[in-house]
């Protein structure tokens, strides 16, 4: 066998370790990325989706954040517009997050309809620009 | 001075695209006096460029906020260093300093290129003159005009964001921007040889040191950001390959492993269609990168405005991608191999695989980071992939890289012998092996912790061997002592040793990295003389007592800081600090969200990271997250070794450039002769 069969042979291997480590990485770490409406659809046609990890993407409901920091929980509703879910969040929300904000919610639909959020991010449309003077 | 500057802006616009058609046409057909006017027109865009970057900043001092821009990112109150880097703190300043950076990096390369590679200049000059000319016209038709006034003049600006208000900030974007930009010069060159068919070694000579420099500032660049990330956005880590990030390693990792393959083809005359490709994929990822950040296609904690911008940059980055894949597939005949792989054991067969990891890891980063939009596109739903899928990857990949980086730089050319093996590894492979027995013994069982620290003696052990060797050698050749043989060792052999020290801070890098497996966190709320315990991996329990909330206001805000005692098992460290900051106008009123400054305690071991969420209902009792942070320190160290390995290599001078070429050369005859 010459070096460069040998060669060919060691790159499939790499590159299909490379394919396998992505392929299985996917699967076991991707999450549904959905705007409110989207979980509702789903949740209407499958109701094993309850309960599944998933990343929300939505803006908060003006006037709808109850802090806690005491007890570091932070209720909320996030919509798209049309469905609307409440979010319960145990933990530290980042500096950019008020109740005007885009979040994405990373956590999980449970069946009473409240997503219970391990992580939530803010993002501004524009975060490195002031907020505009109201 | 707007005026003026506007008007710079469509003098560097003309005289670019006059630069353009002079330089490919001059050079086509071989037409002096066109390919001497596409170099001046290349040093007059820059000259062009800097004064509008010069009205730019004068119009930022004068804080005329008529200007949008002015108004947008500054503000009376802003500490006047902010005021000199609001010039790229928003797009449009950004854009202005990315076509003038550009411009000078391509003046220098009119200039600095020696008078070999001459005919290649004016295909360069063409190259840099259409990519400059590319980023002003977003400016004058993107609606991203710096130099854009308002109707009416607020009295105040509306400042800068807090959280760019960071030494961190000030430093990091022009870095990552300088080797962003850069990287255009190699893509230049690259070109000029396809466009120009002078595919010998000559182009490569002059393509490396610039690479080499763009690859310097992005990794000056990331790791700055890294450490911005950490110190100022309070999350207690500094990497979470969101896209942002992403879209600067992936650059870096092509050029990487094109500083790696350049020297199989200078050495063997291999992998030229290899090189060609990945400088060009290089730059292109680059564009790509600019175009994820500002187009907001990609959702991002970082996006930055978003804005039809994007749109000019996919479309850039499409017509790009054609012209230059279609010119390198007309040249692909021009560009075989001088000789074969003879074996798989010889560093030319261990820097073909070290290149596929690099290229696999960066399109494994490429496809993490696409994820959201392919699936959508495929299954009509998006789906995402975070951390976890890029840890999960690249913890492995980067390992078998970290390995290959003590094998690669020992092991023979074109065929290595069991004696010449059993002389480079033997005890490289004793010490690693060692490392990972007294790390079982000692209890650690994260698998990949546990060989990031083991490869990374191995290497470690490679790169001090080689020294030793080396130095031993020069004295007992010219009798030199060792401190003089060390050094005259490492200035003769910039690039080698220079080399071995960018490897060595890299391994300080994975095991920084590895550090990270054992991050502890607790959250907490306490009122001024309570605690909280928190144990760190090395055993010891660190107790934090709250002392106290002072508030005061500063110059641009209002602070209020929480004082804490630490203690080491019972054993007092001393008080560390941490704020929460409520940026304000000139009227004091608030601007911005909060934000927070973290307090730290770094050593050498760990960093105690602690973030102050808020106070409860305006009492002292305040809520905190605590973090613990092993061998942080170490990747900033490690980053710093990077850089300085890499400027040796850089430096000019050391083996002069003829012998090298003739040492090449020569070795390239023998491939001949046996092929």
């Amino acid at each position: 066998m010459n070096a460069g069969t040998k060669f060919a042979i060691g790159a499939v291997l790499i590159v299909g370790s490379v394919g396998y480590l992505m392929a299985s990485g996917v699967k076991q770490t991707g999450q549904y990325f959905l705007t409110p409406s989207e979980l509702s659809q789903k949740i209407a046609l499958d109701p094993s989706f309850y309960n599944v990890g998933m990343k929300v993407g939505a803006h908060v409901v003006p006037g709808s954040v109850t802090r806690d920091l005491a007890a570091r929980t932070l209720r909320f509703q996030v919509t798209d517009g049309s469905a609307r879910y409440a979010v319960l969040y145990r933990g530290l929300p980042p500096d950019t997050f008020t109740d005007s904000v885009e979040v994405v919610v990373e956590g999980r639909l449970q069946k009473d309809g409240i997503i219970y959020a391990t992580n939530v991010l803010a993002k501004c449309g524009s975060r490195y620009e002031a907020v505009p003077k109201a | 001075m707007t005026v003026l500057g506007g008007l710079c802006l469509w003098i560097a616009f003309l005289v670019g695209i006059w630069g353009a058609l002079a330089g490919f046409v001059g050079g086509r057909q071989g037409r002096r006096d066109l390919e001497q006017s596409a170099r001046h027109a290349v040093f007059a865009m820059s000259v062009a460029l800097w004064v509008a970057v010069a009205a730019l900043e004068w119009a930022l001092f004068q804080h005329d906020f008529n200007v949008e821009y002015v108004a947008s990112y500054t503000s009376r109150n802003l500490p006047i260093f902010y005021t000199w880097s609001a010039l790229y703190a928003g797009q449009k300043g950004s854009l202005l300093f990315w076509a003038s950076v550009l411009s000078l990096f391509g003046s220098l390369a009119m200039v600095l290129t020696s008078r070999r590679h001459r005919a290649l200049l004016p295909y360069v000059a063409g190259v840099v003159c259409t990519v400059a000319t590319f980023f002003i016209s977003v400016m004058l038709f993107g609606q991203a005009n710096p130099f854009h006034r308002l109707a009416y003049t607020p009295l105040d600006g509306s400042g800068l964001n807090p959280q760019l208000q960071n030494p961190g900030m000030v430093f990091h974007p022009p870095m990552l921007y300088l080797g962003y930009i850069s990287i255009t010069i190699p893509f230049a060159f690259a070109m000029a040889a396809l466009l120009s068919k002078r595919l010998d070694v000559d182009w490569l000579v002059a393509i490396r040191k610039w690479t080499l420099l763009s690859w310097l500032f992005l990794s000056v660049g990331i790791c700055l950001g890294m450490w911005w990330a950490y110190v100022e956005l309070g999350w207690g880590g500094y990497w979470a390959w969101d896209p942002v990030e992403n879209a600067s390693l992936l650059p870096w990792l092509t050029m990487t492993a094109f500083l790696h393959s350049v020297m199989v083809q200078e050495k063997r005359g291999m992998l030229k269609k290899w090189n060609l490709a990945l400088i060009i994929g290089s730059w292109l990822l680059s564009i790509f990168g600019t175009f994820i950040t500002r187009s907001g296609v990609i959702s991002s904690v970082h996006s930055f405005t978003q804005s039809n911008v994007g749109y000019f940059f996919l479309f850039f980055l499409i017509a790009a991608a054609t012209a230059s894949f279609t010119v390198y597939g007309r040249r692909l005949p021009l560009l075989a191999a001088e000789t074969k792989l003879e074996s798989m054991v010889s560093r030319e067969a261990s820097f073909l695989f070290n290149n596929l990891l690099f290229v696999g890891i960066a399109f494994s980063v490429l496809w993490g980071t696409l994820f959201p939009i392919l699936s959508e596109l495929v299954q009509g739903t998006k789906v995402t992939v975070g951390p976890p899928f890029f840890n999960q990857v690249n913890i492995p990949l980067g390992l078998a890289l970290l390995g290959l980086t003590g094998i690669g730089p020992l092991i023979a050319w074109r065929r290595a012998s069991l004696p010449n093996l059993q002389r480079q590894f033997a005890v490289p492979v004793t010490v690693g092996v060692f490392t990972a027995l007294v790390l079982l013994v000692g209890g650690m069982r994260d698998f990949y912790a546990l060989m990031a620290i083991a490869l990374g003696a191995f290497v470690a052990a490679t790169v001090v061997q080689e020294f030793a060797r080396g130095t031993r050698a020069r004295h007992r050749q010219y009798d030199e002592p060792y401190a003089l043989a060390l050094g005259r060792l490492l200035g003769r052999n910039r690039r080698r040793y220079g080399g071995y020290i960018v490897h060595t801070g890299m391994v300080i890098l994975f095991i920084a990295f590895a550090g990270m497996a054992f991050k502890t966190e607790t959250e907490a709320t306490l009122r001024p003389g309570e605690s909280t315990v928190l144990k760190s991996p090395y055993g010891w329990t660190y107790t934090f007592t709250h002392l106290g909330v002072s508030q005061y206001d500063a110059l641009n805000r209002q602070v209020t800081a929480a004082t804490l005692e630490i203690a080491r098992d019972g054993k007092r460290l001393g008080v560390l600090t941490t704020e929460k900051r409520q940026h304000v106008d000139g009227l004091g009123r608030p601007t911005f969200q909060p934000s927070t400054e973290v307090g730290i305690r770094s050593d050498l071991r760990e960093d105690l990271y602690v973030v102050l969420a808020g106070l409860v209902n305006g009492t002292e009792q305040a809520v905190f997250r605590f973090t613990i942070n092993p061998l942080v320190w170490w990747v900033w160290y490690g980053g710093m070794i990077v850089a300085l390995g890499g400027l040796i290599v850089m430096w000019p001078g050391g083996t002069p450039a003829v012998k090298r070429t003739q040492a090449g050369y020569a070795v390239r005859l023998v491939g001949e002769g046996q092929a």
